[in-house]
Formats: C-alpha cells, sequence, structure tokens
C-alpha cells in the first residue's frame, strides 16, 4: 500500500512539475519583453502593459505582428532569417491587422461573433480613402484602438468603449492644427459635450446614447448624407421618424436638399427639445423658413397651444398633489397616474413630428382628462384635509370644555368635602 | 325607585355588589408633591384600550399576507369612511403608549416605587412593556412596505444572531430563512392574538398587584410625613383621583387626535422583496438606541463577533434591570445609589443613542 501511494505522489509531482515547467516556458518563450521592458518610450513595451493586451490573453507574442522569433535569446530573435518585420510601417498597419481580423476561419478561434470586414468597411471611410491616397495623417487601427496594451471595445478602460469614443475621436477631430487643410470644423466634440446625447450617455450612464461612431460608422467612419440623415437619427427615434415620413415636410425638405431631422435640432450639439422650438421666440425653428401670419404659422401656434396646455394641466395637478402629499393626504395613486399625463405629453411631442395640429389635440386631450382626474383627486383630499382639520378643531374644543368641566367639578367637589 | 338604583339593587341581591365596590370607595392615593407622576400609568393604560379599540376596527378591512396587506391598509387610509383615522390613532398611540409606558417606568425607578412589596407590580410592569415592545415590532411590519419589511429583515437578523437559540428564533419569527409573506401572516397572529391575550393578563395582574399595595409614597415624602403625620395628606380614588385621571385621558385623546389629524401615519411604498434595501433603513424609534450601539461595535471584539457581544450586554443588561428591586435592599445605601446610578445612565444612555441613531447617516 505504502509503494503505492508512493508511487502515485511521484506521478503526481512530474505531472505538476511538467505543467509548471509548461507554464514557465510558455511565458519564458517572450523574450522580446525582457530587454523592451526595460527600454525607453517608444521602444517600451511593459511586462504589465503586455499582460493587459487582449492579443497577449489570447495567447499571441510580440513576433505575431514584428515577426521574429521571441523564443530565441539576445539579437537571434529579431534576425531577418527568422522574418523579423522591426517597427510596423504606418503605410502597413491596416493591411497587417487585416491579416487575422479580415480572416474568418482564423477569428472565429478566438471570438466568433466577432465582424471580420473591418478592412474592407475602412477602405470605404473617409479615413481609409484618404490613406490609400497616400494621407498618413488619417487614423489606422492603432490610432483609435492604441497598440501594446489594446483592450476589447467591452472593457470601460479601452479607448473605444462608448463612454470613450468621443475623447479618442477628438484627439485628431478637436486639434485646429491637425486638421488643417481638411476644410471640415473642430468644434465637433465641443459641441457634443453639451448635448442631451452626451448627457444621457455619461451622466445618467445609458451606453446605448450615441456617440461618434453611433451616427457616422466606426471602421466605415464618413460624415452621413444629407438625405440618410433621417434615416440615422430613425435608429432610435422610431415615432418621430415614421410621423415625419408622412409629413409634408419630408418632401419639402428633400427638394430643398436640407438634412431632415437637423435642419431644426442641428448636429453635434443636439439640445433637450422644449415647446420654445414651436414658438417665436430665439429658439424657435419654424419661423426661420416660414412667413408669420401664413397658414403654417397658424399651425404651428395651435400646436404649441396644444402643448402648454397639457402642460400646465400636468403642473397643476402636480402642484396640488404635492400639497396634499405634505399634509400627510394619501394621494399615491393620483401620483402614479400622473405618469400617463406626462406620458401623453411626450406622445404629443412626438406627434410634432406628423405638423398635424389634430393628430396632436387627440394626444393632448387624452393627457389633459387624466391630469383633471388627478388634479380633482388632488381637491378632493386637500377638501378632506381641510374637513379633517375643522374636525380637529371642534373636537378640541369639545375637549378643552369637558376637561374645564371636570376641572371645575373637582375644585367644587373638593371645598365642599374634606379630603380623605 | 330609579333604573339605576333598582340595578343596583338587582346587582347587590345576587353579588353583594356593595362589598364589591365598597374597596374602591375607601381606596386613597396619597397627595404630594410629585402625585402628577402617578397619571402616566393610567394614561398608559388608556393608550392600550384605545389601541385595542382601534385594533378591532382595523381588523374589520385589513387583510394579511403579501399580496393584500398593503393594498387593504391603503384601501383603510382612502377609502373607509374615518378609515385614515382609526389607523392613524393606532400608529399614534402604540408610539404614545410605549412612550408613556417608558416615562411610566423611569418615574417608578426615580421615586423608588419598585420597593418592598411592590417588587413583584414592578416584574409585572417590566413584562408589559416587553410586551409592547413585542406589539410595535409585529405591528410595523402587518402595512407591508418597503420600510418595515426591511427593518423587519434586520431586526429578524440581529434576532438571529442569539447565541445557541438565535438562528431557531429567526427561523420562527419569520417562518422561514427570509422574510416573506409566511412572516406577515406569523406576525399578525402575534399581534392579534397571542400579545393581546398575554398583555391583558398582565393588565390584570399588574393593576390587581397595584390594588392591592396601594400608590407608593416616595421615600422622602414618606420619611417626612412619618416625623409630621399632620403633613400627610390623602385623596379619595373615587371621584377624586379618577376625575383627574379622566382629564388626563380627555388630554391625551386631544393631543392623539391632533398628531393624527395633523400629521396622519404615512403608508409609504408597498415592500417589493427582490429591490435593494433603500438607504436609511431604521428600526422604530424604541429600538433605535440598540439598533445604533449594535451598528457602532466593532464587527470583532477580541474572537468574538462584536454584534454578539453586544447582544448579550443588552440580554444582562435587561436582566439586571428587571431585578432591580431586589438590589435596593442587597447592598443597604450602596444598592440604592446603584439603582439609581443605573437609571440615570439608563436614561441618558437610551436618550443619547437614540438622536445620535437619527442624526447620524
Amino acid at each position: 500500500m505504502r509503494r503505492n501511494s508512493g508511487a502515485s505522489k511521484a506521478r503526481f509531482l512530474v505531472l505538476v512539475a511538467l505543467s509548471l515547467g509548461g507554464a514557465v516556458c510558455a511565458r519564458a518563450q517572450n523574450t522580446c519583453l525582457a530587454c523592451h521592458g526595460s527600454m525607453e518610450p517608444p521602444l517600451q513595451v511593459t511586462e504589465q502593459q503586455f499582460a493587459n493586451d487582449i492579443h497577449a490573453q489570447k495567447g499571441l507574442t510580440c513576433a505575431s505582428c514584428h515577426g521574429g522569433d521571441s523564443t530565441k535569446a539576445d539579437m537571434d530573435a529579431m534576425s531577418k532569417a527568422a522574418g523579423f518585420r522591426g517597427k510596423i510601417d504606418r503605410k502597413n498597419v491596416p493591411e497587417l491587422c487585416g491579416r487575422c481580423h479580415s480572416d474568418p476561419a482564423f477569428m472565429r478561434q478566438y471570438n466568433p461573433s466577432l465582424r471580420t470586414d473591418q478592412l474592407s468597411q475602412y477602405k470605404t471611410s473617409v479615413h481609409g480613402r484618404l490613406f490609400a491616397k497616400g494621407d498618413t495623417k488619417v487614423a489606422v487601427c492603432i490610432d483609435c484602438h492604441g497598440v501594446h496594451g489594446l483592450r476589447p471595445a467591452s472593457d470601460t478602460r479601452s479607448s473605444v468603449h462608448p463612454l470613450n469614443i468621443a475623447q479618442t475621436c477628438s484627439r485628431c477631430h478637436a486639434d485646429a492644427n491637425y486638421m488643417k487643410g481638411y476644410g471640415i470644423p473642430t468644434d465637433q466634440f465641443a459641441k457634443y459635450g453639451t448635448s442631451v446625447h452626451h448627457d444621457a450617455l455619461t451622466v445618467r450612464g445609458d451606453l446605448s446614447a450615441p456617440t461618434c461612431t453611433t451616427c457616422h460608422g466606426n471602421h466605415g467612419a464618413a460624415p452621413p448624407g444629407v438625405d440618410s440623415v433621417q434615416n440615422v437619427c430613425s435608429k432610435c427615434h422610431v415615432f418621430q421618424d415614421q410621423m415625419f415620413e408622412k409629413s409634408t415636410h419630408k418632401a419639402a425638405f428633400q427638394s430643398a436638399g436640407l438634412p431632415g431631422c437637423v435642419v431644426c435640432h442641428s448636429n453635434h450639439g443636439i439640445a433637450h427639445p422644449t415647446d420654445e422650438k414651436l414658438g417665436g421666440g430665439p429658439q424657435a425653428v419654424c419661423m426661420q423658413c416660414h412667413t408669420p401670419g401664413d397658414f403654417c404659422d397658424q399651425q404651428r401656434a395651435a400646436m404649441l397651444n396644444g402643448l402648454k396646455k397639457l402642460d400646465d394641466a400636468v403642473q397643476a395637478a402636480d402642484k396640488v398633489l404635492s400639497v396634499a402629499e405634505s399634509s400627510g393626504m394619501e394621494v399615491s395613486q393620483a401620483r402614479l397616474d400622473q405618469d400617463q399625463a406626462r406620458d401623453a405629453l411626450t406622445k404629443a411631442r412626438v406627434t410634432i413630428h406628423s405638423f398635424k395640429p389634430a393628430l396632436v389635440e387627440q394626444d393632448v386631450q387624452e393627457g389633459v382628462k387624466i391630469a383633471a382626474k388627478n388634479l380633482q383627486a388632488g381637491q378632493t383630499a386637500l377638501s378632506e384635509r381641510d374637513y379633517r382639520r375643522k374636525g380637529l378643531g371642534l373636537s378640541l374644543v369639545f375637549i378643552f370644555i369637558t376637561v374645564l368641566g371636570l376641572f371645575l367639578y373637582i375644585r367644587q367637589l373638593e371645598s365642599h368635602a374634606p379630603k380623605a | 325607585m330609579s333604573a339605576l338604583t333598582r340595578a343596583r339593587t338587582w346587582l347587590d341581591e345576587r353579588f353583594h355588589w356593595a362589598d364589591l365596590v365598597g374597596p374602591l370607595k375607601k381606596k386613597t392615593v396619597p397627595v404630594h408633591r410629585l402625585s402628577y407622576w402617578y397619571f402616566l400609568g393610567g394614561i398608559t393604560l388608556f393608550l392600550f384600550i384605545i389601541q385595542v379599540c382601534t385594533g378591532i376596527l382595523l381588523l374589520l378591512y385589513y387583510r394579511p399576507g403579501a399580496n393584500e396587506a398593503f393594498e387593504s391598509v391603503q384601501y383603510i387610509m382612502t377609502r373607509v369612511q374615518f378609515g385614515w383615522l382609526v389607523r392613524s390613532i393606532h400608529s399614534w398611540a402604540a408610539n404614545l403608549m410605549i412612550l408613556t409606558a417608558f416615562a411610566h417606568m423611569f418615574s417608578v425607578v426615580f421615586l423608588r416605587a419598585y420597593r418592598k412589596p411592590r417588587e413583584l407590580t414592578w416584574l409585572s410592569g417590566m413584562v408589559l412593556l416587553f410586551l409592547a415592545l413585542g406589539f410595535g415590532f409585529s405591528g410595523y411590519l402587518l402595512p407591508w412596505n418597503t420600510l418595515a419589511f426591511f427593518a423587519t429583515k434586520v431586526g429578524t437578523e440581529i434576532t438571529g444572531q442569539v447565541p445557541v437559540v438565535g438562528r431557531h428564533l429567526m427561523i420562527f419569527l419569520r417562518g422561514g430563512e427570509d422574510v416573506t409573506g409566511a412572516t406577515l401572516t406569523r406576525f399578525f397572529g402575534f399581534h392579534v392574538a397571542v400579545l393581546p391575550g398575554l398583555t391583558t393578563l398582565f393588565v390584570l395582574l399588574h393593576l390587581a398587584l397595584v390594588q392591592y399595595f396601594g400608590m407608593s409614597v416616595p421615600p422622602g415624602v414618606e420619611a417626612r410625613w412619618k416625623t409630621s403625620p399632620q403633613e400627610a395628606r390623602q385623596m379619595k380614588f373615587f371621584p377624586n383621583f379618577f376625575l383627574r385621571e379622566l382629564m388626563a385621558w380627555y388630554i391625551a385623546l386631544g393631543v392623539l387626535g391632533a398628531l393624527a389629524a395633523i400629521l396622519p401615519w404615512e403608508l409609504g411604498t408597498k415592500a417589493d422583496p427582490f429591490a435593494p434595501a433603500p438607504a436609511g433603513i431604521r428600526p422604530e424609534w424604541y429600538f433605535m438606541f440598540m439598533f445604533q450601539t449594535l451598528k457602532k461595535i466593532p464587527a470583532k471584539l477580541w474572537f468574538v463577533d462584536g454584534e454578539v457581544v453586544g447582544i448579550l450586554v443588552f440580554g444582562a443588561a435587561g436582566l439586571v434591570w428587571m431585578l432591580l428591586p431586589f438590589f435596593d435592599k442587597a447592598g443597604g445605601g450602596r444598592g440604592r445609589k446603584f439603582i439609581m446610578g443605573a437609571g440615570v445612565f439608563a436614561l441618558a444612555y437610551i436618550i443619547a443613542m437614540t438622536f445620535y441613531g437619527y442624526a447620524a447617516k
């Protein structure tokens, strides 16, 4: 028994030694980091940096991109005979990345769901087309994704994570000097920072909110054409798109060569839309094209009045319900129903994109009806509160009279009878 | 012969009514500058009676069960005629009852009313206080709102920390591993059947003992009366003290009505067992001093769980507090000093930790 046990132990130890040895060998195979870890930038690649790289995590080594033989020590690792390519020329970066990323069979081993059309898309992008013409200033893969410490897009620390994309694009697009000669503005990032989309993404943490690549595409990045703006926005704003599609403005904008949604809402600096846009003030957009007093101006005013009516009704009900609630009245059901009135207001604001006052009025009436019911509930609660207070006052008067009566009775009782 | 006299004669012929009410007629109450403390016990009793009456009214509409409890209380508050008043008075009276019970207990300590021969009166009073706390703890969960649900979760968790029996006790209280509808049904049973039964028994015992031994006179007053008996004054329990007590009850009723009408007891939102615990979970104010203490005790004290140490210390302190009258005689003057010191410390500690608990974020 003892001998058997000893043999098992020995077999186990050999297995452990072999697996440990394997692990050590696997780590020891990448000799590049031994030198490059201690070099100065730009030749420096630390072990930590490389360990964070998704490629390294999937088992690729320096040699996978740079060639050579990372299992050999000293300069033998970087010999021509070993296929060493050295520093990758910027001109070759897209093709080098594409060697693997455009090969579905190869990529399937690591991430079957990852697309393999990045290179072909890149070639259709503004970046790719200029690059093909020899402009090496434009972005190539490593400019957005980084190099040697490259993380997957799902990692919040990645430069291409939705939260970081705008910052990544702005490294070039917000640099007026760098962008000189391209003839495009460099205020997109600054404007985007003020937009409702940026607010949704960064403040509310809604990762589905749009960033640069949502509208422009990523590998095939290009500005959406005038005709396709509506299609881009409609990816999220479905109902607005359906309304606009059937509206008279669709054809009018098309014939005038106007870029759909952007005409009223702008592009990078899209602010939270307010009812003022339908008004006649500085934020108004309708009157930029229409003439005061014409049919369209009247329609605009009718829709604005409808929205204002519902907004006022919702606010009035809210106010009364708040007072009732702070008085300790139970109005939670009416509070809950207020959400339906607010939904109707949102729906009416969406229906504006049909530019048909009758349709807007339908939503407005629905909301006004709900808000009126809630207002009534709040007023009933306040009447009930007043009734209670009056009842309390009356009860306290009775209680006071009774206590006073008792007090006088005790005095009278004790003034006549001696204490026990 | 009036109807009242006829009824009295009828009762007297059968039950010797005159003999039954005789002692009440003879009963007297000492009169001195601290006599007003005598009203606290009566006010507590009055609030208990209010609790029983409003509790019965609430039972007409309340439905125990995780799916119905909240809605039924909401129905009581919004649809039932004067339901809001009954529920608010029930909740306010519960809190005021515990407040007056605490005040009554401390007045007994500081006036040394627990002394021989009233040790059993003190013990029955302590049992009544624990029963009142049990009423509060079980009743808090019944509306099945978020705050109550999580506070009960924390409260029963603390019970689970009691050495040896804790876990069994927690499962018994919860009716399972977690706070669920089964806990609600169980708490409802405790609240409307077990606790009222026990409380009625102990209230009767407590009143019988008070009746038997009479009102205690504070030692200072007693000594003065002994040296100058002409200063000793008494008043008849009926009608003199009774009418005064009635005045106190009327005032308590006024305060209760004002609180219920001006600050109706809020309902909150329905408990969702799957939702994360909201911030600021707190027990009812009368458990706050214990809750805050347990929160502040380090997780480990030497090698023992801090919470377990806290529970054991509270358990031991509670036991010592219950046996307080027996220390009065034990060490002569030292015993008295110990009791006074313990009373002052307990009162200061409870007030300080309660305020700290509400002030701390």
